[in-house]
């Protein structure tokens, strides 16, 4: 079975300083249904790479396909394509001004323009599987971490997005806020969510994706099954980053 | 029994008078903060532009007038502006001009700094989530700004209404313009008359500009986030 093709990458090349490129020629392909972990060391391009996809980013040169529709930052049409494409940040970034449930009805409501009804019971079915309809009242500075950033996601998934996200979620949370919001990730993994997910989490990582990309200096160093990468990676920078996560006893 | 002198207060239509006085303040407050405001939100959105050269000019107009004393440029204004333009403003014109300008000034400096304190991972966050710059805006930038705004602006406006008692110097005939006609007027009947006058006209100050002091505050806490 031949799945949909959802996203490609063609020779993306991205720099903010003219002479150091951060992304050098990434060529990816997503598709539909399939998830996709990226790790790497810090200041390897990963995050840049995603906020490229959501066009956040100008890109230097390469074409960026959802679809088949070339997608452009400059383009017109560029807040409905991002419609499609859900992301979520490190920081979480609620609306501080609204509560949770005018957070996450926000965008459906006003960019969607869907009735009220609706949405605010699909907002309530989404909250209380992620195990916090109780606090829909409640402010953004009420919430710890984790469940801030569960809101992000219940606010993201909200607009139906075809592709989702995820840029370092767990980064900035307490190690015991970390299983509560990658539970959620898991789950909707499991569900057949398109995704690509960037993150330092290793057993996650394992756990979640199809498949591995492992990025360094701007490229892709290596792209394989989670099992093959995490038991026998191919190349010797890949040995090295895995091997910064386990300690030999004294 | 001495007489204290607080009869001064309500011989004749003084205290109406006096409260007439506030009235004029308080309009040229009112007129000037309006302005400042309308004037100031695009002002502080130009400060915050790229471009070096208009951020060094509206620099150089902030700092021109904050380090002018008020005083200064009320007599610039209405002395100046008479002698050498051949402009003649009523004091009190004179004074909307002054306080506009230097409101503008300060409410541009505050609308500034409210816009740059707010993350850049709010516009990303509604980016992302499909909206248009507009909207962004709409929903998430402006209320945001307003709030974290509104405490600064009543504390601007509360210095606005203090700094009106210095109108009196290009002869509008405001609370303590009026309170000194009355003291004059009394000198001999109630020798203690300033007391009690500018005691009146200190209460009057403090029950307008208390309030909004206290708004003020209440905000800041209330917004915090």
């Amino acid at each position: 079975m031949k799945q949909e093709q959802i996203l490609k990458v063609e020779q993306l090349v991205k720099s903010y300083d003219k002479n150091k490129p951060v992304l050098k020629d990434i060529s990816f392909c997503l598709k539909k249904g399939e998830v996709v972990v990226i790790v790497g060391p810090s200041g390897c391009g990963k995050s840049t790479f995603l906020r490229c996809i959501n066009m956040l980013e100008p890109i230097d040169s390469g074409t960026i396909y959802f679809k088949d529709q070339v997608i452009r930052r400059e383009e017109k049409n560029v807040h409905e394509i991002r419609q499609k494409i859900g992301m979520v940040f490190q920081s979480y970034d609620l609306f501080p001004h609204k509560n949770i449930i005018g957070n996450i009805l926000l965008a459906p409501l006003k960019v969607q323009k869907r009735t009220k009804k609706e949405v605010e019971f699909e907002a309530e079915v989404l909250l209380d599987r992620v195990g916090l309809l109780d606090k829909k009242e409640a402010y953004p500075r009420q919430l710890s971490g984790g469940q801030k950033q569960r809101v992000a996601i219940v606010r993201s998934l909200m607009m139906h997005p075809e592709i989702l996200l995820l840029d370092e979620i767990t980064a900035a949370l307490d190690p015991e806020m970390v299983r509560e919001v990658l539970q959620v990730v898991l789950e909707l993994a499991k569900e057949g969510n398109t995704m690509v997910i960037v993150t330092h989490e290793m057993e996650f990582a394992k756990a979640v994706a199809d498949r591995v990309l492992f990025m360094d200096e701007g490229v892709i160093v290596e792209e394989s099954t989670p099992q093959e990468f995490f038991h026998s990676p191919k190349t010797e920078r890949a040995k090295q980053f895995l091997n910064t996560f386990h300690y030999e006893a004294i | 029994m001495q007489d204290s002198g607080i009869q001064v207060l309500f011989q004749g239509t003084n205290f109406l008078r006096l409260l007439e006085g506030l009235l004029v303040s308080l309009r040229i407050s009112i007129i000037a903060m309006g302005l400042s405001v309308v004037l100031g939100i695009p002002f502080g959105v130009i400060m915050t532009s790229k471009n070096m050269i208009i951020r060094f000019i509206s620099r150089i107009y902030l700092e021109t007038v904050r380090i002018m004393p008020q005083l200064v440029l009320l007599f610039l204004v209405y002395f100046g502006a008479a002698k050498h333009v051949g402009v003649n403003f009523s004091g009190g014109m004179a004074a909307v001009i002054v306080f506009t300008f230097w409101g503008t000034a300060e409410m541009g400096d505050l609308v500034r700094s409210a816009l740059i304190s707010i993350p850049v991972h709010q516009y990303e966050s509604g980016f992302a989530l499909g909206m248009t710059k507009i909207q962004v805006h709409w929903y998430l930038i402006i209320p945001q700004t307003v709030r974290r705004l509104l405490p600064s602006l009543m504390n601007l406006l509360t210095r606005m209404i203090k700094t009106t008692s210095l109108v009196v110097l290009i002869g509008v005939v405001e609370v303590v313009k009026v309170g000194k006609q009355i003291i004059d007027a009394s000198r001999y009947t109630t020798p203690t008359a300033a007391l009690w006058v500018y005691g009146a006209i200190f209460l009057m100050y403090f029950a307008i500009c208390y309030p909004f002091s206290m708004a003020s505050a209440l905000l800041e806490k209330k917004l915090k986030d």
